[in-house]
């Protein structure tokens, strides 16, 4: 089992703020993580610490073997890291087609124009975004979240961290999103997924970290996630969510 | 896409080109060729500003100040060394793309309106310091030797040369908007202009994209500051640096469209026939200035997109060759 990503006692301060307090965690290859925790855990930050927006200040992460702790975000696309992005960051003024071929002309393979063209109309076919001739300010919140997919999968990386990608959708979206990751997967891709849907995440995840307050309180498959009495804690302050986290459904 | 579709784009701008070099060159008219020189200095320069207004989206105040650099350099060599005026427009182009890869290296890590005031900022201080330099003539600035344009055939024919020459240059800007455009590269700059925080995790190397948009759209600049000082007979701080031009250069490419090759070819020429008309004008003449804020107001308030963008979005059928 080859550790592709592996997270080394990062801390993360705004100010005063302490974002993030010595995060460790180690992740396999063709893993896919669930991130999990109350509003404002931090799970966005340990996102822009992972892919070079916000460095952290202690700490170390070494990704496909690399220490990438102060790595650029574009390196850190070079090397092979794909993201999405809560709110959504479309192209507006581009095509949907335009915007997936960024990501192929600039992420791991550095594709010229050609050949993102079609690597851009094979992933919008994989991805069920048939619209490439479409302005990508014109798509819906739904269309926009698979336009975010595509593109950070037309850079071919290794890793995939995807920000809520299930938040806004209704319930057959969803299950639709589901699939799609369940298939990016099945691609070999290693994906960490911050969520904030129980049952989604708790039905897909290997492996989840629960965040609070910026400190990784528990880490575990699902079933032991659901009964680790310091994950119920922290839900208990919203008392409707840490019940359907221990009846492991929305 | 079939390869000679990428090149659409391109025959409006040429056809263009192409009648206003023939416009003076049938009739003979002296009046009319300087017309299309003040037009066709306008396209030069605005199609480089469109490079990094149009297709990086950040917007330079000052952007005359490579006119005005790369003109002063290659004007003082052409008088001061006796260079040839094409190694003194080539100088000048050469040094307007350092300047502008050097400042682009300090100021590009702002963005937004912060950037926009650096450059005006920049402007400022070279016609200050220019004025301050007495090796190159203070705030008298540099005249030519009236003998200089013998080795061009004289006065006459080295002033219709510069017409050609200018012509010769404008290709070059079309050419060079337009590659940019259909590349890898500049898809890179669209990618910064929509969402440069985006671009980034895709992994657009954004410091560097600027910087490269930045040196490009400074080189013709340079290039054209040296053929029009040349044609002048003169070179002086005020006439090197008039930040009044900045102002007129951003008017144009919003004017016809910034971010499409064409946009700035038609902004330019529309730019350039309204000030003709307004200067002559007893009623506009003082104000002519006024009416281009005026313009720049209303364009930015109902027409964002300028007039091509604004028939790209009505008019679907017509984006290849409206590119």
């Amino acid at each position: 089992m080859t550790i592709l990503l592996s997270v080394q006692g990062i801390t993360k301060r705004f100010g005063g703020l302490q974002a993030l307090t010595r995060i460790t965690f180690d992740l396999p290859e063709g893993q896919i993580l669930g991130l999990i925790g109350p509003n404002g855990a931090g799970k966005t930050t340990l996102f822009n610490a992972i892919n070079g927006v916000f460095p952290p200040e202690e700490g170390r992460i070494i990704f496909r073997g690399k220490d990438v702790t102060r790595a650029k975000t574009y390196d850190m696309a070079h090397m092979g890291l794909a993201r999405t992005h809560q709110i959504v960051r479309p192209l507006n003024e581009l095509t949907v087609r335009e915007n997936v071929m960024v990501g192929a002309c600039f992420g791991r393979e550095k594709h010229g124009l050609d050949k993102a063209g079609k690597i851009a109309d094979d992933v919008l076919e994989f991805i069920g975004l048939n619209r490439g001739d479409q302005l990508a300010g014109s798509l819906n919140i739904a269309q926009k979240k698979r336009l975010e997919m595509a593109r950070a999968l037309a850079a071919q990386p290794y890793l995939l961290l995807l920000d809520e990608v299930l938040a806004g959708l209704n319930p057959s979206e969803v299950d639709g999103m589901i699939q799609t990751v369940l298939n990016i997967r099945k691609r070999g891709i290693t994906i960490i997924m911050i969520e904030h849907l129980m049952k989604a995440v708790m039905g897909i995840s290997d492996r989840i970290i629960v965040l609070d307050y910026g400190t990784q309180i528990a880490e575990g498959t699902p079933e032991e996630i659901v009964n680790h009495p310091k994950v119920i804690e922290a839900y208990l302050g919203d008392p409707r969510l840490a019940q359907k986290l221990m009846e492991g459904e929305e | 896409m079939k390869n000679w579709q990428k090149h659409t784009g391109l025959i409006l701008p040429i056809l263009a080109l192409v009648g206003m070099v023939l416009w003076p060159t049938i009739s003979g008219s002296v009046a009319a060729r300087e017309s299309i020189f003040t037009i066709l200095k306008a396209i030069a320069l605005a199609s480089s500003l469109n490079i990094l207004l149009g297709y990086t989206g950040y917007v330079s105040f000052g952007h005359i100040v490579y006119y005005g650099f790369g003109g002063y350099i290659g004007f003082f060599l052409l008088t001061a060394q006796g260079w040839p005026l094409w190694s003194a427009m080539l100088a000048g182009g050469v040094s307007s793309a350092l300047l502008a890869f050097l400042l682009g290296k300090a100021i590009l890590r702002l963005r937004g309106a912060y950037f926009a005031l650096a450059t005006i900022g920049v402007n400022e201080a070279m016609r200050n310091l220019v004025t301050k330099l007495d090796f190159i003539g203070g705030p008298t600035g540099l005249t030519l030797n009236f003998k200089t344009y013998l080795a061009y055939g004289g006065a006459a024919k080295a002033l219709e040369m510069s017409f050609y020459v200018l012509a010769l240059i404008v290709l070059a800007a079309i050419l060079l908007s337009h590659f940019v455009r259909i590349s890898k590269f500049g898809l890179g700059l669209l990618a910064i202009r929509e969402n440069e925080d985006a671009a980034e995790v895709m992994g657009v190397n954004a410091p560097d994209a600027k910087t490269w948009a930045y040196v490009l759209s400074a080189i013709i600049p340079g290039i054209v500051g040296v053929l029009f000082f040349f044609k002048n007979g003169n070179v002086e701080p005020n006439d090197a640096f008039p930040l009044h031009s900045s102002i007129e250069l951003l008017v144009m490419v919003m004017l016809g469209g910034q971010g499409t090759v064409l946009g700035p070819i038609l902004g330019a020429f529309a730019y350039q026939g309204m000030r003709g008309f307004l200067v002559t004008n007893a009623f506009f003449k003082d104000i002519q200035l006024s009416v281009s804020g005026a313009i720049l107001l209303m364009i930015v308030l109902f027409f964002p997109s300028g007039a091509i963008g604004w028939l790209r979005q009505r008019l679907p059928a017509l984006r290849r060759i409206l590119a």
